[in-house]
């Protein structure tokens, strides 16, 4: 077996090693990595400051006949053994590949390694900017590039007032003219970022327990509590100087086009490689050249295919592409300075031809303008400057990912070919929007030019989406599903319409869900008030708010139990879960339970089912806010709170976490200031975390903000759309949502807070409505004729102590059939 | 035929289960325009007796019912699964007599109030 020497686990090493197995899975492959933790995005490393975590970021994942030796640096390279050392031993290879990367330039500057400066490269760094940000408040970056405004983010986001100090005339000055630079340093300013441009520090002392930084110009010195060198990197090439690999004069592993050093047998690949003397500083020639190595392994004959260097981010909220060239021979441009955009494109003399150009503000126009560069202009100059209305679409060569180079035509081929219907789809079968994601608004654009469209229709008889049929409820007052399908609808429904709109005459607070007509609505588990469970029989979960119970109601639970022969087991929310209840004995279970004070519980229903919590800061030595009573109050709040899906909630007492709120649909994680909410969390078949909508704000606003998000969440999503999704779908997303609840931009917050007014006010218990009335009650009888009898199918047998459904003999039927997919045109 | 319960017994939109005297089980159906089905309470996929409690409505103006455990359709007509064709319902008569809901097994005949 051939030995394969992997220097550095990075994103383009990561991307190399999964190119390499997938292509030829013989070699045997050990990679030495300095770094604690295996290969993660570097590219969305801010994120980490955006509640993001390291687990998330990560881009490991199991290869076969791969050994990556985390924390493990290569120290030493002998070439005639070919042998690589590391402080733990030592690695025979065959082939060897550099995957090094950068490391943070840091200019030699007095002081630059005093406590409090720091350089931001890696997950360490930002754990240590972290730490050392906490109780502080004011931070100055050094650099006005790419880095410099990501470092920027990162300081405002731990809540420091934040400076940046760039040496350049100008912000971006690489990607940027002078106007562009001033545009985007106008929409930074607005966040209330300090930019100083046409500076550079000259010397940094310790003073008092802060930082100063002297600079070049005149009596302008920076007082701060940290500085963060992001004025650029250098090719990690020390390794390879030191074994007699060349160099180049500025840096860099010299390579040729297949990436092979001035050893035939090592490679070099990403930050690290100077190819024929250039250094490539974005994720995408790196990800190349590893494919250009993986092919080249595999015995092929690939060559570096050349760089697109066009870049388009979104740095502090600000659009900023850049492409094709910098100057030519004619130029056109457009700056609008009420509306902070400006665009530049640069011409051939006869302006026909797009060489390149550049867009602050708003970058609509990139995939479009990117695809051009190098062929006609592709549309009338004032639509392409000033964001009018352009014809024609994007040709099939146009680069829609450029992390993952993934054309136009893949992406069309992916939908037509290969079935693709959902962005999802689409990133698991291109890896298109997997780096940066800035390209995923476009994939929702072809998948809707493939096609595809995702039908909101509720079912054959109403056209109209859950969100839809909502407003009409809303609007018209209408209070009877006959009637609603009778004026907008078709046919006599199903169980999908009915109780959707069940839910939604429930949400708008009609009484009872069992008065009247919406008796016939509900679905079965609400129609009994209980969990039908595969045998016919129900479960009964009594309401435990907050995971708070006394001793006397744990002995009701374990009373009932024994009394009605019920199975019980504890669930995950907090309760206690009791099983095997025969239909015409649950009136007689929730009379016991009434009478002892309970309230029957949903554990069934689109409907909030608990809100658990942590023990919070009267037992715990962590705790900094109640959380006991912070969930009780949530819970019996939004009880019996009918929604387009369950929703699920938790309160943490402390960072800890250990209630696992970020797991929920809205979490309430304590701090020391007030409360965290998180929302758009869910466990589940794709877990996923949720997002911090809010910080450190009182009980009061808490509730408040999670009243206007639950009832947005009622009005506007779709059937069986969890939160996260919902969250995700919001065109703008978490920031967007702020944005509605909390600044009320639509100015609705007023009727959402009178709609979750109206529910906390009409609450009742829906169990002890069935037992009071007995025209409700007659409906719980096994048999219409023999209301006692029961059902002699069903059967238990015991199984470690308890009873169990007695083998149930036709379970390979039992499929359930698919509810609402994709439609294609 | 056997009597099984008033008709104004049955809420429009929803079902009752039966206890014939042979033991069989019943599932009966009154739709929102009060016509009355009845097929067996059997849900053959899960073997447990629970078609009463399933949703009625329809697909394609086939009036159906859905099974309450894993929602598979059955016409209400024919007792054929729409979900998988091989799998049916029992059908029984149904008819309406003196105000009475009356169910029997060896009729074709369906009646409505």
């Amino acid at each position: 077996m051939s030995k394969l020497v992997v220097i550095g686990d990075g994103m383009v090493g990561r991307r190399f090693l999964e190119a390499v197995t997938q292509r030829d899975p013989s070699w045997e492959v050990t990679v030495l990595c300095e770094e604690p933790r295996p290969a993660y995005d570097r590219v969305r490393l801010s994120a980490f400051f955006d509640g993001v975590s390291a687990e998330e970021l990560s881009l490991a994942s199991d290869l076969d006949g791969v050994d990556v030796r985390l924390g493990e640096a290569a120290v030493s390279i002998d070439r005639e053994a070919k042998v690589v050392r590391s402080a733990n031993g030592e690695y025979a290879y065959d082939k060897l590949v550099f995957a090094t990367g950068s490391y943070a330039f840091v200019p030699p500057m007095e002081g630059a390694d005093l406590d409090g400066v720091f350089v931001y490269r890696t997950i360490e760094d930002l754990e240590a900017i972290k730490a050392h940000s906490a109780g502080r408040r004011h931070g100055v970056v050094i650099g006005g590039g790419l880095l410099g405004l990501e470092a920027a983010n990162a300081l405002k986001l731990l809540g420091l007032e934040t400076q940046i100090v760039e040496f350049a005339p100008w912000l971006m000055a690489r990607q940027l003219d002078e106007a562009g630079g001033g545009i985007l340093k106008q929409h930074i300013e607005k966040l209330g970022i300090g930019v100083d441009c046409g500076t550079g520090g000259t010397k940094i002392e310790a003073v008092d327990g802060r930082l100063r930084m002297e600079t070049n110009r005149e009596g302008v010195a920076y007082d701060t509590d940290l500085i963060i060198f992001a004025a650029g990197v250098r090719p990690r090439d020390q390794l390879a100087r030191e074994c007699g690999i060349e160099v180049g004069e500025r840096g860099g592993i010299i390579t040729d086009l297949s990436c092979v050093t001035s050893d035939p047998d090592v490679y070099a690949i990403g930050e690290v490689a100077a190819m024929e003397g250039m250094c490539y500083g974005l994720v995408a020639p790196g990800y190349s050249m590893a494919e250009v190595v993986a092919d080249r392994l595999a015995g092929g004959e690939a060559t570096f295919p050349g760089a697109d260097m066009s870049t388009k981010l979104k740095l502090l909220g600000v659009d900023v592409a850049q492409f094709g060239a910098m100057d030519g021979p004619l130029s056109t441009t457009y700056l609008d300075p009420a509306n902070g955009t400006y665009a530049k494109l640069i011409l051939s003399d006869d302006a026909q031809t797009l060489l390149g150009g550049m867009l602050v503000g708003d970058a609509e126009t990139y995939p479009l303008l990117r695809a051009s560069v190098g062929g006609k202009v592709p549309g009338k100059l004032a639509d392409l400057l000033g964001g009018g209305e352009i014809e024609g679409a994007l040709p099939d060569g146009a680069q829609v990912c450029s992390c993952n180079a993934v054309t136009k035509g893949d992406i069309m081929n992916a939908i037509h070919a290969d079935g693709c219907a959902d962005v999802g789809a689409l990133k698991a079968c291109t890896k298109a929007g997997t780096s940066c994601g800035s390209c995923i608004p476009m994939l929702k654009q072809l998948l809707k030019e493939g096609g595809v469209e995702v039908s909101n229709a509720v079912c054959e008889h109403f056209t109209q989406s859950r969100a839809e049929l909502f407003d009409i409820v809303k609007v018209t007052g209408i209070t009877t599903f006959s009637e609603l399908i009778a004026r907008y609808g078709t046919g006599a429904g199903c169980d999908l319409c009915k109780p959707t709109v069940a839910s939604i005459l429930a949400s708008l607070s009609n009484g009872h869900i069992l008065e009247g007509e919406q008796a016939s609505l509900q679905d079965t588990n609400d129609h009994f008030l209980a969990n039908m469970q595969r045998n016919g029989t129900y479960s009964v979960v009594p309401r435990i708010p907050g995971g708070e119970i006394t001793p006397d109601k744990l002995i009701v639970i374990g009373e009932v139990a024994k009394e009605f022969d019920l199975y019980t087991k504890i669930t995950g929310g907090q309760r206690i879960d009791m099983f095997g209840a025969r239909v015409e004995d649950l009136p007689k279970i929730w009379r016991k339970l009434v009478d002892a004070g309970f309230e029957s519980g949903h554990a069934y229903g689109k409907a909030l089912r608990t809100v658990k919590s942590c023990v919070g800061t009267d037992w715990c030595r962590y705790g900094v806010q109640d959380s006991v009573k912070m969930a009780i109050d949530l819970e019996l709040r939004y009880r019996g709170l009918r929604s387009p899906h369950k929703l699920k909630s938790a309160v943490s007492g402390c960072a800890r976490e250990c209630a696992e709120a970020r797991g929920k649909d809205f979490g309430i994680i304590a701090t020391e200031h007030g409360w965290n909410l998180y929302v758009g969390g869910n466990g589940g078949f794709t877990p996923r975390h949720a997002d911090l909508l809010l910080s450190d704000v009182d009980s009061e606003t808490l509730v408040r903000t999670i009243d206007r998000f639950l009832m947005f969440y009622i009005s506007t999503a779709d059937r069986l759309q969890r939160t996260s999704k919902w969250v995700e779908g919001l065109e703008g997303g978490i920031d967007y949502l702020r944005e509605v609840i909390v600044d009320d931009k639509l100015g609705i917050c007023g009727e959402l807070d009178a709609l979750m007014e109206k529910h906390v006010e009409n609450y009742a218990d829906e169990w002890k409505g069935v037992i009071d009335d007995p025209e409700k009650l007659q409906r719980f009888v096994s048999f219409v004729n023999a209301p006692e009898a029961p059902d002699p199918k069903i059967e238990f047998e015991e199984v470690r102590g308890q009873k169990f459904p007695a083998g149930t003999t036709a379970r390979s039927h039992s499929t359930p059939v698919a509810l609402g997919t994709p439609v294609r045109k | 035929m056997e009597a099984i319960c008033d008709f104004d017994r049955i809420i429009p939109g929803r079902g009752v289960a039966a206890l014939l005297e042979d033991g069989t089980q019943v599932a009966v159906f009154r739709l929102a325009d009060d016509s009355l089905y009845a097929v067996s309470n059997l849900d053959p996929f899960m073997d447990a007796n629970v078609m009463s409690r399933g949703l009625v409505g329809d697909r394609g103006g086939e009036p159906i019912v859905t099974s309450p455990l894993l929602k598979q359709a059955f016409s209400l007509k024919t007792g054929v699964c729409l979900d998988d064709e091989a799998v049916a319902l029992e059908v029984f008569a149904v008819e309406v007599l003196d105000g009475q809901v009356r169910v029997g097994v060896n009729s074709e005949v369906k009646a409505s109030a």
